[in-house]
């Protein structure tokens, strides 16, 4: 039902978690730079795991891994899909 | 050049290709190829001006023919956000003085990652050079159960795409044989954006072929970037800005009215070429690339769970780090042993072989102990060079900074600074050089200004002396507390300066911390030899030129000028060191020092070590002094109003002054050649110099005050 999924930022997604990236919440150099990794809207991701200390976050996308801090996660607005 | 309305590029074969340029992702495997193709004929300098490695060497073709191959830093994007990349994009398009244009660029491709890989093929297409694709890795793929189609990918493409198994020398020599033979390629671009947007792109390309006479190609590179650059164009930007060209008033005035009307119709420039080159990506890897099953967990995954588990992962990394470190402080001693004798042999060789006299004296006392004290840190730059080499290329160094990023961030650094930080502890000269893996300039550089506070394996004669003078009934337990407590002095300053640089001097926006963490691979052996190799010949070099040089400098400092009749410390208080010391005696005494100290701090700019050595000549202990007869003579110096000289509170000012102090030409040294620029290691070591005598001065005086003596 797409009408009830949530969208949230990629930081707050709990591990295994899966989502469709909508858009970003600022426009800037780091956010380009993490489109430019394949983070685009409209791709899958998939949280993989937080590090040991709870910061960065690892995530699955394009078939690969990547892992970027919270505060980064965070501008990814992501719509939840599992 | 032909101006077509379309972006196409036609290209003949070209039969003569004189340079190739390699190009790719870091972790497609590009490094593994450039050693396939060179083998050992490669040559490592830097570029001009910037400090970015330069890596070239020479690929042999059938019939003695012989092509030049560059190897271009690795990398995500040809955007021209970092220096890597605005260099990368200026050798392709040939405009680096000292390197030629390349003939043909090859781009390797991990297979296994291929939507991302291509993102990068699509930005150098724009660059319009004849290009061959590397299909590489393709073993990994066929092990997960993909098939990519690579006839069809050359055909989307419009390029040759060889498969290729670099580590295992599959496909080289295909790829030979396109250089050998001249490629030919056709394309164009196959990607589209907003109309709106695309129209003002179009613009923008006719105003740049007109006004600074770029061919198509170019000018479309180029028009991508200014519209991506999000700020307006400014005057002072025309020589510092990143693309630097010098455009005409007229020119940057149009650029500025293009940017201007995209901003009020809301088109996002900067990211919608990204999103528009994805697309078009997708597009191609759905046709080539088939899933045929799907597997669950894999190796990757699994080992990741451990090393990357909350408790597991550190017990893993605590290992990795403990044995890292087991091996530099005990294997390596060995050979270490057997350099410092074939050194002395080659001493007493000399001293045989030469006649008496200053000559002599200058070459054995000067010269070999000098350039020996040095090379002596070879076997333990090996093994730490081995180590690192071993964890980057396995894919375990991206776990490193994946954990530590977190402690690292407190103090404003990046988790890719931990290794330089921890391999200091074993010398700062290789831990300096592995900073290289930093991209952000200045993170880099804060990380090569606090590694030397690290205390490296030379402080370690200098700290055991010092304790054993210090407490000479001391268990083995408590001297290890001291020792201990001397580390975590250098770790906190650390901590504390990196802190401040990036606070202040080195101030810039928090480091992005965008990191791949890639598939475990095995490692290849060739590539861990080789890369072990050139460090260690960087090294060498440099003890053979800069180093040598220096120990000359000392040496003639402790032994001028000449006093007839005076022997042993008399002739070293009446050299120019034993003025030095005596002129410095004002200074160091707040610290509790005197001149015979002074002179031992100096002697230890060639090396820290040195102030072992230098001590057992200043008390007149011959060259062979042992720890215990330089122990006894510490014990009974005295002051000339009869204090005794090494007092504890002495003792532990002497150890916290060279936890601090920069003692080290080699490190200077390379950080001069890391740098660029002689005002870094100057810093670096005037910081370090007041840091060490505030922090000396603090324990003798406030421990004074508290009474100890």
């Amino acid at each position: 039902m797409p009408e009830n999924r949530k969208t949230v930022s990629l930081s707050k997604m709990s591990i295994g978690q899966k989502g469709r990236i909508r858009d970003f919440l600022v426009e800037s150099d780091d956010c380009e730079r993490i489109e430019e990794m394949g983070v685009t809207p409209g791709e899958q991701v998939e949280v993989v795991r937080y590090a040991p200390l709870g910061d960065p976050i690892e995530i699955k996308i394009r078939g690969y891994h990547l892992s970027l801090r919270k505060e980064e996660a965070a501008l990814i607005q992501v719509e939840v899909l599992s | 050049m032909k101006r077509m309305s379309s972006l196409a590029l036609q290209s003949t074969r070209q039969s003569l290709i004189k340079t190739v340029a390699l190009t790719g992702n870091p972790n497609s495997g590009k490094t593994t190829l450039f050693n396939a193709f060179t083998k050992l004929r490669q040559k490592v300098g830097n570029y001009p001006g910037v400090t970015i490695e330069r890596k070239t060497g020479t690929l042999m073709l059938a019939n003695d023919r012989v092509v030049n191959v560059i190897d271009l830093p690795g990398m995500y994007s040809l955007a021209v956000r970092s220096p890597d990349e605005q260099l990368a994009r200026n050798v392709l398009m040939g405009r680096t003085h000292d390197t030629p244009k390349p003939d043909l660029v090859i781009c390797v491709v991990d297979a296994g990652n291929l939507e991302r890989n291509l993102y990068l093929v699509s930005q150098l297409q724009d660059l319009g050079l004849p290009m061959i694709i590397a299909l590489n890795m393709m073993d990994e793929v066929e092990h997960q159960g993909k098939e990519i189609d690579a006839a069809r990918l050359s055909r989307l493409l419009g390029m040759p795409v060889v498969p290729t198994v670099a580590s295992q020398n599959k496909g080289i020599e295909e790829l030979k044989q396109l250089i050998s033979e001249g490629v030919t390629v056709s394309y164009q671009r196959g990607w589209r954006m907003a109309p709106d947007l695309e129209e003002e792109v179009e613009h923008l390309v006719r105003l740049l072929v007109q006004h600074e006479g770029m061919d198509r190609h170019q000018a479309f590179a180029e028009a991508l970037i200014l519209l991506s650059l999000g700020a307006k164009l400014k005057n002072e930007e025309k020589k510092a800005g990143p693309t630097q060209w010098f455009y005409k008033e007229e020119l940057i005035r149009q650029i500025n009215m293009i940017q201007d009307r995209l901003h009020l119709k809301g088109l996002r420039a900067r990211t919608a070429a990204i999103e528009a080159r994805y697309d078009w990506i997708k597009s191609i890897f759905k046709q080539c690339v088939r899933d045929k099953n799907k597997q669950g967990e894999d190796l990757t995954e699994r080992i990741d769970a451990i090393v990357t588990h909350k408790l597991w992962g550190w017990v893993f990394f605590l290992g990795i780090m403990a044995l890292m470190f087991y091996m530099i402080f005990t294997i390596a001693t060995y050979p270490m042993d057997w350099i410092d004798a074939g050194f002395n042999k080659l001493g007493d060789w000399v001293t045989q072989t030469l006649p008496e006299g200053q000559l002599r004296n200058l070459v054995v006392d000067g010269m070999i102990a000098g350039v020996g004290g040095v090379a002596i840190f070879l076997p333990q730059i090996l093994i730490l060079f081995f180590f690192i080499s071993l964890l980057q290329d396995t894919g375990y160094m991206a776990r490193t900074a994946f954990i530590m990023d977190r402690v690292m961030s407190r103090v404003g650094l990046h988790g890719k600074s931990f290794i330089p930080l921890l391999s200091s502890f074993a010398c700062a000269i290789p831990g300096i050089m592995s900073a290289r893996t930093i991209e952000s300039p200045k993170d880099r550089l804060v990380t090569i200004l606090v590694a030397p506070l690290m205390s490296c394996s030379a402080r370690l004669p200098v700290y055991t002396i010092m304790i054993a003078v210090l407490m000479p009934a001391a268990t083995g337990m408590q001297k290890a507390g001291i020792m201990l407590a001397m580390y975590m002095l250098g770790i906190v300053g650390a901590c504390l300066m990196a802190w401040l640089f990036k606070k202040t001097l080195l101030r810039s926006q928090k480091p992005v911390f965008i990191m791949e963490l890639p598939p475990y691979r095995w490692p290849s052996w060739h590539a861990v030899v080789i890369h072990m190799w050139e460090r260690s010949r960087l090294f060498l070099k440099r003890a053979g030129t800069v180093i040598l040089a220096l120990s000359v400098v000392l040496w003639v400092l402790m032994s001028y000028p000449r006093h007839e009749g005076l022997q042993g410390s008399e002739a070293l208080k009446a050299s120019f060191a034993g003025q030095m010391g005596t002129a410095l005696e004002p200074v160091i005494e707040p610290l509790g020092y005197d001149w015979r100290i002074g002179i031992g701090l100096i002697g230890s700019f060639a090396a820290r070590e040195v102030f072992v050595s230098t001590m057992s000549i200043v008390f007149n202990l011959g060259d062979e002094a042992r720890e215990k007869s330089l122990r006894e003579a510490f014990q009974a110096a005295h002051w000339p109003d009869g204090r005794p000289l090494f007092t504890p509170l002495v003792c532990l000012s002497l150890m916290v002054f060279y936890v601090f102090a920069l003692q080290c030409v080699s490190t200077v040294a390379v950080v001069w050649r890391e740098t660029n620029s002689w005002y870094w290691p100057l810093f670096q070591f005037v910081y370090m110099a007041i840091l060490a005598y505030l922090a000396a001065l603090s324990v003798y005086q406030l421990g004074r005050m508290m009474g100890f003596v």
